[in-house]
């Protein structure tokens, strides 16, 4: 099986998600007999980049550069992936569930007319064939998935799923093919302009000790000062998930998650947070994390310590008061 | 400007999800389900372009007779008329033969925008926008937070990673993603929820459209997941249970 591994560069740096997307190419070519793992490094002046990824254990790497690659662009992209497509015949095509993959990856497959299976969480190898684990109804369950119909098969997988620090090196360096990118000016319909970040942090909460986050089950603006009040006799900071963020009961820089901020605190307390995916990404590293929540299947539990099923309307005046008396 | 929205019905946020015992899909039966949190951002966002440069806007929402519910929602807050796509088993499609039936549902209306959200809650494929614009030609742009409309062109504030954003420009047509907080989206008021009454939905039978070809994927079977990790679950009373927890902080895990 010929498995190719599309990386993520920004300017010359990785997103270090695609070298978990290697691992996984790794370990799934373990599972099939006469397997060739071969990256891909796609953007312009990257080079370098595709050196480093030589050093790996994969059997060729591939370059995919051209002027207009220098900043994305889903026609840019998937244009130029097309081609390198063309020209390795892979059977399995293996993406980091970024979101510059969102924005290309399905437009790219379909163009061939192939599926893609996206955001899976895990694989399994079978006889003959490879299961493929997503998640469904925002984690609150789980899908195995397989392909039908003939090769490439497009599966992007979720940032978090593999370890990338688990990339096996290659014994010598792999060889680098250069692909023959053509792309005109016309084909690229997208202008991309700058980046920016919104209005500077008020809040740095990466450096808070104790996070008390918020989600929906707060139900309404008026209830934030209950949780406020807690994370103040915990010595902590108030934090939430991005539904409070958007209706405005707290601003946009105690938003936890994929489009927030990625904190590790030694405690974290959730307190009615379902725990979707996009959320539990930007705090799974806490050292503790407490959750409380009524519904007892809730995702959030799958990386709590703690739990307690309960009414957080309940729970927060409770634990209030305990810590009232004891300080 | 014509302007579509795709819209989605899905199992309320509360709804306790018991999987069939096929293992092909949830219990349907005594759930409430509402309009996809997101596409209701992406209404939102056609009703304003609507206001603001006039046109049309559409809804359309591919799913079981239920569905009709959440075209009834969109018409009452203002959508113009409503294209319900018809199929008991829509869950069975897979992203592409998904995408395609609701491209070929649109297509002869040449839209000037389509809207979807960026991703559904219960099936969460993340793909159907991006799908439609390769099936249908369009430029697109995914998870956007505003949108501009200058002549026959998009500028977008489309959301990046870690508090990220980005500016682009797109021809118009296009079809675009929406995230969830682009804008506060309006309640259907009495009024709306009357004219609602009078406006068309036209209903199309997806197996009519005579999509062809093998679907490209399969669910074998929905489960709920192994927990990986060992959470302590602490019971007691709401007291009992605060006081507990406390205590385990402090002396157990050593972080309070
Ligand atoms: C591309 C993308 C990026 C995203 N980025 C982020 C991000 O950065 N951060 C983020 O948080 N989300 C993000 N999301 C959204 C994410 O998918 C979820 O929709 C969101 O995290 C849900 O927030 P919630 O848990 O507060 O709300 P819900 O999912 O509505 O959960 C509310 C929870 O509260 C519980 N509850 C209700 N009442 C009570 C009560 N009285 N007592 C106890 N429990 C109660 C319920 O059982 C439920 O579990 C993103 C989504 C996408 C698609
Ligand atoms: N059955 C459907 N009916 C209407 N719109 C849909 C349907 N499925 C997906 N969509 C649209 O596509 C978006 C993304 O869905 P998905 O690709 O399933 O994550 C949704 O937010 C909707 O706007």
């Amino acid at each position: 099986m010929k498995i190719l591994v599309i990386t993520e560069q920004r300017e010359g740096k990785w997103n270090p998600v695609g070298f978990e997307t290697l691992v996984a190419a790794q370990q799934i070519a373990a599972t099939q007999t006469g397997s060739r793992v071969t990256p891909a490094v796609i953007g312009k002046d990257v080079r370098g980049l595709a050196e480093e990824l030589a050093a790996n254990q994969v059997a060729e790497v591939l370059l995919v550069e051209h002027d207009l690659l220098k900043r994305y662009t889903p026609d840019g992209f998937a244009i130029a992936l097309r081609q390198a497509i063309a020209q390795l015949q892979p059977d399995l095509i293996l993406l980091p569930h970024t979101y510059q993959v969102r924005d290309y990856a399905p437009k790219l497959a379909a163009s061939l007319d192939k599926g893609m299976i996206a955001d899976c969480v895990g694989y399994r190898a079978e006889k003959e064939r490879i299961v493929f684990v997503r998640q469904m109804f925002q984690g609150k369950t789980a899908a195995d998935v397989t392909f039908i119909g003939a090769p490439p098969w497009f599966v992007s997988f979720q940032a978090g799923a593999f370890r990338g620090d688990q990339v096996s090196r290659g014994a010598t360096r792999a060889p680098i093919t250069a692909i023959k990118t053509d792309l005109r000016p016309e084909q690229i319909r997208t202008t991309p302009l700058e980046l920016f970040r919104e209005a500077k942090q008020a809040v740095d909460l990466t450096q808070a000790p104790i996070l008390v986050a918020v989600g929906r089950g707060i139900k309404a603006p008026e209830n934030i000062p209950l949780a406020a009040k807690l994370a103040k006799l915990m010595g902590g900071e108030l934090a939430a998930s991005r539904p409070i963020c958007d209706e405005g009961w707290l601003p946009m820089d105690r938003q936890i998650g994929s489009s927030g901020q990625t904190v590790a605190p030694k405690l974290y307390l959730a307190l009615g947070i379902s725990g979707a995916i996009q959320h539990v990404v930007g705090m799974k590293g806490s050292r503790t994390i407490v959750a409380i929540n009524k519904d007892q299947n809730a995702p959030i539990f799958e990386v709590a310590d703690y739990g307690i099923v309960g009414d957080i309307f309940e729970l927060i005046p409770a634990l209030t008061e305990a810590l009232e008396k004891t300080k | 400007m014509k302007v579509a929205v795709c819209i989605k019905q899905v199992p309320a946020k509360d709804a306790p999800l018991q999987i069939t015992d096929s293992g092909a899909w949830i219990r349907e039966t005594d759930i409430g389900f509402e309009m996809n949190e997101p596409d209701s951002f992406a209404l939102e966002e056609a009703l304003r372009l609507k206001e603001k440069h006039g046109g049309e806007v559409v809804a359309l929402s591919m799913g079981p007779q239920r569905t009709k519910q959440v075209i009834k929602e969109a018409l009452a807050k203002g959508a113009d008329r409503g294209i319900h796509l018809e199929d008991d088993k829509f869950f069975l499609l897979d992203p592409l033969s998904s995408a395609k039936s609701i491209a070929a549902a649109l297509k002869k209306d040449n839209f000037d925008l389509i809207l979807t959200g960026l991703q559904s809650d219960d099936q969460g494929f993340g793909q159907t926008g991006v799908l439609l614009a390769e099936l249908l030609g369009l430029a697109h742009a995914t998870i956007i937070m505003q949108i501009e409309l200058q002549g026959q062109r998009l500028k977008l504030k489309r959301e990046l990673e870690s508090g990220w954003f980005q500016w682009v420009e797109l021809p118009l047509p296009a079809v675009l993603t929406i995230q969830s907080g682009i804008n506060k989206v309006r309640y259907a008021s009495l009024k709306g929820i009357m004219a609602a009454k009078k406006k068309e939905i036209a209903v199309i039978m997806r197996e009519s459209l005579g999509i062809a070809g093998e679907p490209t994927q399969r669910v074998e079977r929905i489960y709920v997941p192994q927990k990986a990790k060992r959470t302590e679950f602490i019971d007691g009373s709401p007291k009992e249970a605060a006081a507990k927890l406390l205590e385990k902080l402090r002396h157990e895990a050593r972080v309070l």
